[in-house]
């Protein structure tokens, strides 16, 4: 495994190869924004808050940085007007989905994201995709998916293993920025499985 | 059927096949694509096989159903050899006139040919009618020649040559080195030099590689793949299986959309009979070389055009793009080198080994080498796919080829490239058709399909209609495309239902700039040129919808009213009797006059209005001027 | 549809499950639509995470999860189509029939969708019914097309 010389926000970082620009940076103490990453997950490139800028002049280019991998030297610009007028308008996205998500609205506060620029949104769910990661990554237990695609796009829990596992687990739901995960889980749980309470195990 | 176990071997088939066949005798080709199907060529074809049997002709003519011979708003279409007598628009009960002209080859049907609108003379032959005259069909015109459910009328054309020239004597490095110099582009929408991307395959150190057909065909109005396939199979799979020699592949993939069935049935019985022929499997040609293919059918999703959401779904998984930090071409299908590349760039291919890059290069611009397949679509009058080489004018194609605007009315702009392209206006018509110069007017060559747009068109709402296209097909993994199209949906919809406001232009362009620049793949990355091309050339349309209220083109429904005119209605009571919701009030001699209130602004009073009267108007922007007072609403004198 | 005849169509593709998309489509193609108890077979037998086949069946519009109707109304929204009238004749038939895209009427008598392009430009605006075109059709003319399917 080479170490790689790349270069962040003009300071010198020293990185394993293999490693992404994201995991680069924050080893070197640069915090980027970020919101569908985690460590113990493939890394998902989703929400698009931790692009930066890499290459220079006429090859500079917008990247992804959790997803990324390190060149030897790569110069990287974490924070730029352009970069923080995307980053804003994502956010301003997302915050009309989930307008009081602590981790959104402490993103906004560093953007000047509006969190009325858009209409509101009827789902709160802003696809980071961590709970369905986790618990097919981590977990590998598959309790809850997605299902369909663009704006119709919505997790969806499958009952029967739900029923049998979610109550033990859980460990998905302080992943989660916004209340949706709980409240889809609350949802599954009366529609499929009534009669069963918060501390019970049975199927329906 | 034999297997023929070497390149010798199949040029003395060729020649068998040729021998047995008399160019003298009379053959009916009929046009079977899917277009002319829907017209009714399936009972046209029935009737000439019932009619040679009825007349006992069976040894004096034959009938040969072919794929899409391009004249598509003609169809269905015959062309009778030899003579190349072409017959267009043929109904079942043309059919004994015409087998009895095909065996006796005296009296031409003068009816049923075409009439030059510009001299109102008739044309006997289909390369002297204006539509094929200028084109250049020399990966298309073969459809014409040939039934694509049999292999010996493709191998009896020269097919197969090309890869029998390939393995009869030339090194994976000579085929790619011909490739690159040939300069072909490919054709489904990237426009990234084929041979580079070949090179790149066949320098990766894997052992397993990929070769992949990319018949995903999503543009909507674009359908030059689906005759291609349908028509030609066999082209598509000879330049498969060259490209797959040049790379060191020897499995292959055919992805083709489901909801092209023609195409899945035709190339999958193409791959049978080449594989019974030894010109697919193991040792082709008795060359050693080994290369086999599977068809995959999509299932609805136009996102899986995209290479890597491709590859996603042939791996059974949902198409969602991966990010291109790592190309395909290194790593791709199951993480191993994968050549992708669209239907017509794989049909070209043999034509560059048989004829030589050399001769491939003469034809076409500086940038942009060969031909191209263009389905000219929309509000055109010759309404078909045509094939022209690249630097021809747009001007040229819309009017030499596709004959102008129908109805006398006014061109106004052509979109091509999809949903990624862009629309291109009146003063932008020379404009030579290649990708660069397509991409510098705001627009693209995308696969191909070329929508004509006329005064009637509104391009706010064209721009509305793609937004809303991608935001029904996009995967919904990244946040710039799903969230940012799904706003971008909403104010355009908006604004086409007279609810935009000032401030709507600049955000659209702001959530345009994010989706450009931070969406995961190429679909959200080029979802905004729509917007911006419309924007660019029509800005004046947007800023009447949204200030005015004002539909230019009187089409959004919310901001038109119908207001029949007094002073030419003729109270025929034709809108009053055809109004779904009695919204008309009139008797006979009774100047007609339509109640706003109950009004639903379906237009079927504007439609049926008869022609001579044109009584029905659109307004829009403005108040629907009063009612005519009771007493002046009697039609006096003669009527009607 | 019975469990016997989805293993049959598994093992016609080797039970791989990069051949999921084409068993599904299988199975649509002759149960005319996807009913849960065949997903979970098909989850059972290739071992792909029901998640997975979920995700599948609701992503890709091939796949219907509920019952069609006797008759299908595709109608044609690609750009040409669209540019010569569609939406009007969208509009038109939703009217008629009471149900918007995607869905059955009560009596299980239509289905209604939208397809972009099925390569019949030259006729636009087309409808397609029960795998038969009608092309160039228009606003008036439409409620006369409807009303000759029982």
């Amino acid at each position: 495994m080479k170490d790689i010389l790349l270069q962040i926000d003009g300071k010198q970082v020293n990185a394993r190869e293999g490693t992404t620009v994201l995991e680069a940076a924050q080893g070197a103490g640069i915090s980027i924004p970020k919101l569908c990453h985690h460590e113990k997950l493939i890394p998902f490139g989703g929400c698009r808050l931790c692009i930066v800028e890499a290459g220079s002049g006429n090859s500079a280019k917008l990247v992804v940085s959790c997803v990324y991998p390190v060149e030897e030297n790569l110069v990287v610009r974490t924070r730029s007007e352009k970069i923080d007028r995307i980053r804003k308008t994502i956010l301003e996205l997302l915050l009309a989905h989930a307008p009081n998500s602590k981790q959104l609205q402490d993103m906004a506060r560093e953007y000047g994201a509006d969190k009325d620029r858009f209409e509101k949104e009827a789902s709160f769910c802003i696809h980071c995709g961590l709970c369905v990661r986790y618990c097919a990554e981590v977990k590998k237990l598959n309790a809850v998916g997605f299902i369909d695609r663009g704006i119709n796009k919505e997790i969806s829990f499958i009952p029967e293993i739900a029923s049998k596992e979610c109550h033990d687990c859980m460990e998905c739901f302080p992943l989660c920025p916004t209340s949706w995960l709980q409240a889809a889980f609350v949802l599954t749980e009366a529609l499929a499985f009534p009669g069963a309470s918060s501390g019970t195990t049975s199927k329906e | 059927m034999i297997r023929l176990n070497t390149p010798e071997e199949l040029k003395k088939f060729r020649q068998e096949i040729l021998s047995k066949r008399d160019p003298n005798k009379p053959c009916i080709t009929l046009c079977s694509g899917s277009a002319c199907n829907a017209s009714g060529s399936e009972e046209v074809g029935a009737g000439i096989e019932e009619e040679i049997k009825k007349q006992g002709l069976s040894d004096e003519v034959e009938i040969r159903k072919t794929g899409c011979h391009g004249f598509c708003e003609r169809g269905p279409i015959i062309v009778n050899h030899p003579g190349e007598t072409t017959y267009l628009q043929i109904k079942p009960e043309d059919v004994p006139e015409i087998v009895s002209e095909a065996v006796n080859g005296k009296k031409v049907i003068d009816r049923l040919l075409y009439t030059d609108p510009e001299t109102d003379k008739k044309i006997v032959s289909e390369s002297e009618i204006p539509f094929y005259k200028n084109q250049k069909r020399l990966v298309f015109g073969s459809n014409g020649s040939i039934d694509p459910k049999s292999i010996d009328d493709y191998v009896a054309i020269g097919g197969y040559s090309a890869i029998s020239k390939v393995l009869a004597g030339m090194t994976p490095e000579e085929v790619l080195e011909e490739v690159k110099k040939s300069e072909l582009r490919g054709r489904g929408g990237g426009g990234f030099l084929t041979g580079r991307k070949w090179e790149g395959s066949r320098d990766a150190p894997e052992k397993i590689k990929y070769v992949i057909v990319n018949a995903d065909e999503g543009d909507p109005g674009a359908y030059m793949d689906r005759a291609l396939l349908e028509g030609n199979p066999h082209s598509v799979l000879e330049g498969l299986i060259i490209g797959a020699y040049a790379i060191g592949s020897h499995e292959g993939y055919i992805y083709v959309r489901q909801e092209y069935p023609l195409a899945v049935e035709n190339i999958n019985l193409a791959i049978r009979q080449a594989e019974q022929y030894g010109l697919l499997g193991k040792n082709i040609l008795g060359s050693g070389f080994d290369f086999a293919v599977k068809v995959h059918q999509g299932a609805g999703a136009f996102v899986c055009g995209e290479s890597t959401a491709l590859m996603t779904a042939l791996e059974g998984r949902v198409g969602e793009p991966r990010p291109k930090y790592v190309r395909s071409n290194i790593r791709g299908l199951w993480d191993k080198p994968s050549v992708l590349n669209n239907v017509e760039t794989w049909a070209n291919v043999p034509l560059i080994i048989n004829k030589g890059a050399d001769w491939f290069t003469q034809i076409g611009t500086e940038g942009s080498k060969g031909t191209k397949i263009f389905s000219l679509v929309g509000k055109i009058t010759n309404t078909g796919l045509v094939e022209v080489p690249m630097g021809m004018t747009l001007r040229d194609i819309i009017y030499k080829i596709g004959g102008g605007i129908p109805g006398g009315k006014k061109f106004k702009a052509v979109q091509t490239g999809g949903p990624s392209g862009g629309c291109i206006p009146e003063e932008q018509l020379d404009l030579e058709v290649g990708f660069d110069e397509l991409t510098g007017a705001g627009s693209m060559m995308g696969s191909g399909g070329m929508i004509v747009m006329d005064e009637a068109t509104c391009m706010v709402d064209v721009a509305r209609y793609f937004i809303n296209f991608l935001t029904d097909e996009s995967c919904g993994k990244c946040v710039p495309c799903r969230e940012g199209l799904r706003q971008m949906n909403k104010i355009l919809t908006n604004i086409t239902e007279g609810k935009g406001k000032e401030g709507d232009i600049e955000l659209l362009e702001v959530l345009s700039e994010t989706a450009m620049e931070a969406s995961l793949c190429a679909l959200g990355k080029s979802a905004p040129n729509p917007f911006l091309s419309t924007l660019r050339y029509f800005r004046d349309e947007y800023e009447a919808h949204i200030r005015e209220k004002r539909c230019p083109a009187l089409y959004c429904k919310e901001l038109i009213k119908y207001y029949i005119d007094p002073e030419k209605c003729r109270a025929c009571m034709i809108c009053f009797k055809k109004c779904p919701v009695d919204a008309i009030d009139g008797e006979k001699k009774k100047i007609h006059i339509i109640d706003q209130e109950k009004c639903t602004n379906c237009g079927t009073c504007f439609e049926v209005c008869p022609a001579r009267f044109s009584a029905v108007k659109k307004i829009s922007g403005g108040p629907v001027p009063s009612p005519v007072p009771e007493e002046e609403r009697m039609i006096t004198g003669s009527s009607n | 549809m019975d469990n016997e005849r989805i293993d049959q169509i598994i093992d016609k593709h080797q039970g791989e499950a990069s051949s999921l998309i084409q068993v599904l489509l299988e199975i649509q193609s002759e149960n005319h639509w996807l009913p849960r108890e065949a997903l979970e077979r098909v989850s059972q037998k290739l071992q792909v995470p029901f998640t997975r086949i979920q995700h599948i069946a609701t992503f890709y519009k091939a796949f219907n999860l509920v019952p069609k109707g006797r008759h299908e109304i595709h109608i044609c929204v690609g750009t040409a189509c669209h540019v010569r009238g569609a939406n009007r004749i969208l509009e038109t038939v939703e009217d008629l029939t009471g149900i918007k895209p995607g869905e059955t009427d009560v009596e299980m008598k239509f289905s209604l969708e939208t397809v972009n392009c099925l390569g019949c430009c030259a006729l636009g605006p087309v409808i397609e019914i029960n795998g038969k075109t009608h092309g160039k059709v228009s606003v008036s003319k439409t409620a006369g097309v409807l009303k000759s399917y029982e």
